[in-house]
């Protein structure tokens, strides 16, 4: 049975989010599984977001910011890195593997890096599998 | 006198699920104004202090109870069996201390399985002497008849997990003047608050009463346990690099920790309008760190040895993951290159 995994990534809005737009005007195609949600600013990804989209079905979590040095805020990816790098530690405490969510810098005219992003990430996340917190959440007592 | 008779005493239960023990004593605690207590309630079951047995609560009539403080986790079928029995008899059910309110300290059971637990107590245990492999069994036969043990789940949940809630009163253990201002309110007649409210705190994080001075500037080259540093006791703990549950954890307890140079430990619960506390501190605490590359963050990030344990002290069953995958669910795939 094929596995197709369930990614939902956060983009930002000044660079990540108009580099996935530019794969589509420019029609590349790209896995279908990422779904996409837009936020001003990848420090403006809290920690929370992350595991409520594990906690209803997610697979893996792509987060994706401006590169270093090319923040709109300023600073706001190196705090998106910092929460990330945090975040994978307290997921292997958890038995989720760290692999599952994936911080990656994409500026506004990088279409095609975006495009080969989501496939490379959802084919990791269809290597390793369903993520199993959702049914143990549900079933588990 | 003449004031006892104005208002027909409450009934009051006090019971305990998987819990220390400690909030029974935070009750007992209320030192001579015990006298205030029984001057407005009839305490008609408290396991601690009290011989009534479960049979005498069963035989109850349904919402007889007025005010039950329900105290630790729902760890096994007993715990479970009395928060639905206790929920039927009692007109208002508090979840009273970190445990009933959060899952507390048991809650940590969550990052480990039943089996596990029971390999390491049973068996592994440094201080285990047991040749036969002998465990507990939920139902035994002797000749006098069948001897059975509550079953022992593998998850830990909140009370609210279980039963519906009507307020929560946060702490390990609540503060004692908190539970008194709360038990006046309720026997004054006075209109209670919304259902499902946090009682006995404010609606502020730790920080924003704290008493230590804080700076603008908060960065963490390297984080520290407390004995490490030579605590000035006025700095903010987390600008001294000491891990403080301050910025996600609410305020009402009379900063007791922090009043004796300790860190904030987070057992009075998320602060208002916050899902999950772990996760807002995990936030919190990762922006302050000072480095700009992955291998700089990591490098002081080791530091941080337990991030589930310390920033999900008292939350882990009330967080939004809940607990850790058992090891034999959990995917096998080794890493694609």
């Amino acid at each position: 049975m094929d596995f197709e995994p369930t990614i939902v990534s956060f983009l930002c809005n000044w660079c990540s989010y108009t580099g996935a737009d530019l794969a589509g005007t420019s029609r590349m195609k790209y896995s279908p599984n990422i779904r996409i949600i837009r936020v001003m600013c990848s420090g403006r990804i809290d920690p929370t977001f992350v595991l409520e989209a594990f906690k209803n079905g997610a697979d893996g979590v792509l987060l994706c910011g401006c590169h270093p040095g090319d923040c709109h805020y300023q600073s706001g990816n190196y705090k998106c890195l910092r929460r990330y790098n945090m975040l994978k530690k307290y997921f292997v405490q958890l038995g989720i593997r760290p692999e599952r969510i994936r911080l990656d810098w994409i500026s506004a005219s990088e279409g095609k890096q975006f495009a080969n992003l989501a496939d490379s990430f959802t084919e990791t996340i269809r290597h390793l599998g369903p993520c199993k917190i959702k049914n143990v959440i549900e079933t588990y007592t | 006198m003449a004031e006892r008779n104005e208002r027909p005493k409450i009934k009051l239960a006090v019971y305990w699920g998987a819990a220390c023990g400690g909030c029974c004593v935070s009750v007992l605690d209320v030192h001579e104004k015990l006298f205030d207590v029984v001057a407005n309630a009839d305490l008609v079951f408290w396991p601690i202090a009290l011989d009534i047995k479960y049979n005498d609560v069963e035989a109850m009539p349904d919402q007889d109870i007025d005010v039950t403080l329900f105290n630790g986790a729902i760890r096994n079928s007993e715990n479970k069996h009395m928060a639905r029995l206790l929920r039927q008899k009692t007109k208002i059910l508090v979840a009273y201390g970190s445990c009933a309110h959060l899952g507390g300290i048991p809650g940590l059971a969550n990052l480990s399985t039943k089996t596990e637990i029971f390999d390491r107590i049973y068996k592994e245990s440094e201080s285990t002497n047991n040749p036969n492999h002998t465990r507990p069994l939920e139902k035994y036969e002797v000749k006098e008849g069948t001897l059975t043990l509550p079953e022992f789940f593998n998850d830990v949940r909140t009370l609210a997990q279980t039963v519906d809630v009507d307020y929560y009163l946060p702490g390990c253990p609540p503060q004692t003047e908190r539970l008194l201002e709360v038990f006046m309110a309720i026997v004054s007649g006075d209109e209670l608050p919304p259902r499902g409210k946090v009682l006995g705190a404010t609606d502020k994080s730790q920080c924003d009463e704290c008493p230590r001075k804080k700076s603008d500037k908060k960065t963490i080259k390297e984080f520290h346990r407390p004995w490490e540093i030579n605590d000035d006791g006025e700095t903010c703990f987390l600008e001294q690099g000491v891990l403080c549950m301050g910025p996600a954890t609410r305020s009402g307890c009379g900063h007791r920790c922090i009043e004796v140079n300790a860190p904030c430990r987070g057992c009075y619960g998320p602060a208002p309008d916050v899902i999950d506390p772990g996760a807002k501190m995990m936030s919190s605490v990762a922006t302050m760190i000072d480095g700009d590359t992955s291998e700089t963050i990591e490098k002081i990030l080791e530091n941080v040895i337990d991030p589930a344990g310390y920033f999900y002290r008292f939350s882990m069953p009330a967080s939004i993951l809940r607990r850790k995958i058992p090891e034999n669910l959990q995917a096998q795939a080794p890493l694609q290159k």
